[in-house]
């Protein structure tokens, strides 16, 4: 059999050709947020634990009421609750620490990158939405967000992920999100995330006392569109400080990089083993013959 | 009238030979009734209306699946597993096409076969799991996430099972006596195995990936980057070790579909398969000693999960190195079998490690699966049992079909 060294170079030198351009594509980033993408900034220490915020939330979406009276300590967001308030008491001064959770809006989200039907996208304006004429539920979103915040609906014969879409339909509009546009203490400020994080640092700087002398969700798993402030060490307060400052996006893109490298590289390989296979065989075949 | 009445007159026949194996049919009736079928009956009586429940009431009626753990049992063990020790079929293919090693060819159809099932039966596992299965093309036909390692896997796996039954269609062209598509089926052979071999490159390892996004919840003796290595290189192994029992089994339950004619000698073949097996899992274990030096989470073996990983693999996988290294020098075929299951066994547990048991190892709520769960799974895995034999005892899967013996 004939496969000419050339026939050979030639397979090999497309197939490294395509790795180079396909890796380029599979590798590169979701989305480039807009200059001004929307964020929120959470003051915790401003935060009166009022829960107006929850009660809007729960109309502008049509979920039932918030729960009455919830005890102390972390509470979680569920499929009915896009978010919650949870009363912390850090200091021994008993003085109660209210925060406020919902999805944190990831610039590079875990969940968005391991979605295979891009049933949840990352939107240049901010918000991490959620389009449900395309999920086919296989819960990924959830194994990948490390705040746990994509919710499923396992009680429902056709089930959806739950979460808060930062009210992307209002901020379509020109509107802010409901929970900040009732938040009546101040703790929600809604803004374009560089003015956000300018305004936090001047709130650190103008009261170094006060506060905890970072803005958290600047940096943490590659930036949130939520950053929090606080007087109190944040993982205090139920906000995980174990994060890293990279994007979970990232995470998987070596791994996709190496997609056409693999569909291109091991079919000439494999080929040409075959090839030495089938020949060694020939003339193992032959001398046989030969012997006889 | 009489034209459908002469078909009626052939059909007779053909499925009397093809389908219920030469009996008739209250003969063939009659000899379903073994111990083992009605084992298998009560299986499957007591899975498919739990299936049945689980689509009518969703998936927390039956399943103990909770907000922080996503994925269970049909995960863990049917797709994960399930996939990993179907990995005889391109293992074996590779073997005989591509490195031409002829010499195990006798044992290739029984390895396609199954990891066709294997495939076929975790994706079912995984249209039970599914929210909305119906919707399970998506990533193909409606809405494409290419940034998804899920989305390579959906497609390697539509593809590669497409593959396998590809690679299988010889022995079902020569069950049906269709002499020229046989023909045509085995001259694409050699490129159906090239396309499997880089499929499963691909969705094995891409199926550890799907772990890089979980490195707050898995525990730090599992996560590794190296994670897809890990996957790509046990699969080997779990195939492996699956052809070795597979064909074991087969020859001792199936004597009779045998070529009486044509000795296979399968104690050789095991032995070749437990040396290669033995060099793949020592490759394994490298791998993994690699990984640990490589993140320092050495101080983690000092407690439970640690203890847990030291069984996995030290217990599950270099142990079995050694025994089928020693099985194949010493020529103990039994040994090679008993190390082959271990095998088998240990890359069960590494994926069920991965995706329930170390994972979300801090909350205080663990995931145990439910009974309904349990029972699921295991209909779907005596489901494919049940296949493979269905299809063992008609087509020429053990031995050469008579009318084309030696003509490859």
């Amino acid at each position: 059999m004939e496969l000419s060294r050339r026939t050979f170079f030639k397979v090999a030198g497309v197939a490294g050709a395509t790795a180079v351009a396909g890796g380029r594509l599979e590798a590169s980033p979701q989305v480039v947020p807009a200059a001004g993408a929307a964020a929120m900034l959470v003051d915790t220490t401003r935060c009166a634990g009022c829960r107006a915020c929850e009660a809007a939330c729960a109309e502008v979406n049509g979920l039932p009421a918030p729960v009455a009276s919830p005890a102390a300590g972390t509470r979680v967001t569920d499929t009915s609750h896009f978010t919650v308030v949870s009363r912390y008491l850090p200091s021994p001064d008993g003085a109660p620490h209210f925060v406020k959770r919902q999805c944190n809006h990831c610039l590079e989200p875990g969940c968005a990158s391991a979605c295979p039907v891009k049933a949840i996208e990352k939107t240049p304006e901010g918000p991490v939405v959620y389009h449900r004429d395309r999920c086919m539920g296989c819960r990924y979103c959830m194994m990948a967000c490390p705040f746990e915040i994509p919710k499923y609906e396992y009680e429902k014969a056709v089930p959806y992920v739950r979460k808060c879409e930062f009210c992307a339909e209002r901020q379509a509009r020109g509107l802010a999100p409901a929970c900040a546009s009732v938040c009546p203490s101040g703790a929600l400020t809604f803004g374009p995330r560089e003015d956000l994080i300018e305004e936090a640092r001047t709130r650190i700087y103008q009261h170094p006392d006060r506060y905890v002398h970072h803005v958290y969700g600047e940096h943490e798993v590659g930036g949130l569109s939520w950053l929090y402030l606080s007087d109190v060490l944040f993982d205090r307060i139920g906000l995980q400080t174990d994060l890293g400052k990279h994007g979970f996006a990232e995470l998987t893109q070596a791994s996709l990089a190496a997609v056409p490298f693999v569909i291109t590289l091991w079919p000439p390989f494999l080929m040409a083993l075959y090839t030495f296979a089938k020949r060694r065989e020939e003339a193992g075949s032959v001398e046989e013959a030969d012997h006889e | 009238m009489s034209d459908t009445s002469t078909r009626a007159a052939a059909i007779r026949p053909w499925m009397t030979e093809k389908i219920f194996l030469g009996l008739s049919l209250p003969d063939y009736l009659r000899s379903l009734a073994t111990p083992f079928n009605a084992v298998a009956a009560l299986i499957v009586a007591a899975g498919v209306p739990i299936i049945a429940w689980r689509f009518l009431h969703g998936l927390g009626s039956t399943t103990n699946l909770s907000q922080t753990s996503p994925w269970g049992l049909w995960i863990g063990l049917d797709m994960m597993s399930g996939v990993a020790l179907a990995a005889g079929g391109y293992t074996i293919a590779g073997a005989v096409y591509v490195f031409g090693l002829k010499e195990y060819r006798p044992i290739l159809r029984a390895a396609v076969l199954t990891g066709f099932l294997g495939y076929v039966f975790a994706v079912f596992g995984l249209l039970v799991d599914l929210g909305q299965p119906w919707r399970i093309a998506y990533p193909i036909f409606y809405s494409a996430g290419p940034t998804s390692v899920m989305y390579e896997v959906g497609w390697c796996v539509a593809l590669y099972t497409t593959v396998l039954a590809i690679e299988f269609l010889p022995p079902v062209f020569e069950w049906l006596g269709l002499r020229q598509l046989r023909e045509r089926a085995v001259q694409i052979a050699i490129g159906a195995v090239v396309l499997g071999i880089v499929l499963s490159t691909l969705h094995q390892s891409s199926l550890g990936a799907l772990f890089l996004l979980t490195p707050t919840k898995l525990h730090p003796l599992w996560y590794s980057s190296f994670i897809p290595l890990y996957f790509f290189i046990s699969s080997i192994a779990a195939g492996l070790g699956m052809v070795i029992l597979e064909s074991a089994t087969s020859h001792r339950l199936f004597r009779d579909r045998l070529d009486p004619r044509k000795h296979v000698d399968l104690d050789a073949l095991t032995l070749g398969l437990a040396r290669g097996a033995s060099v793949v899992l020592f490759t394994y274990v490298f791998l993994k000693l690699q990984g640990l030096a490589d993140s320092g989470d050495w101080p983690y073996l000092w407690s439970g999960y640690g203890a847990w990983y030291v069984f996995e693999l030290g217990g599950l996988a270099l142990v079995p190195c050694f025994l089928l290294a020693h099985a194949a020098r010493t020529a103990n075929v039994r040994l090679a079998r008993i190390a082959a299951a271990l095998t088998v066994l240990g890359v069960v547990l590494n994926r069920l490690n991965v995706s329930i048991i170390a994972m979300n190892w801090q909350p205080p709520v663990r995931y145990v699966p439910s009974a309904m769960e349990v029972v699921t799974s295991l209909c779907i895995i005596t489901l494919g049992v049940l296949t493979f034999r269905w299809i063992v005892n008609r087509m020429p899967v053990l031995a050469e079909h008579p009318d084309y013996r030696d003509a490859h």
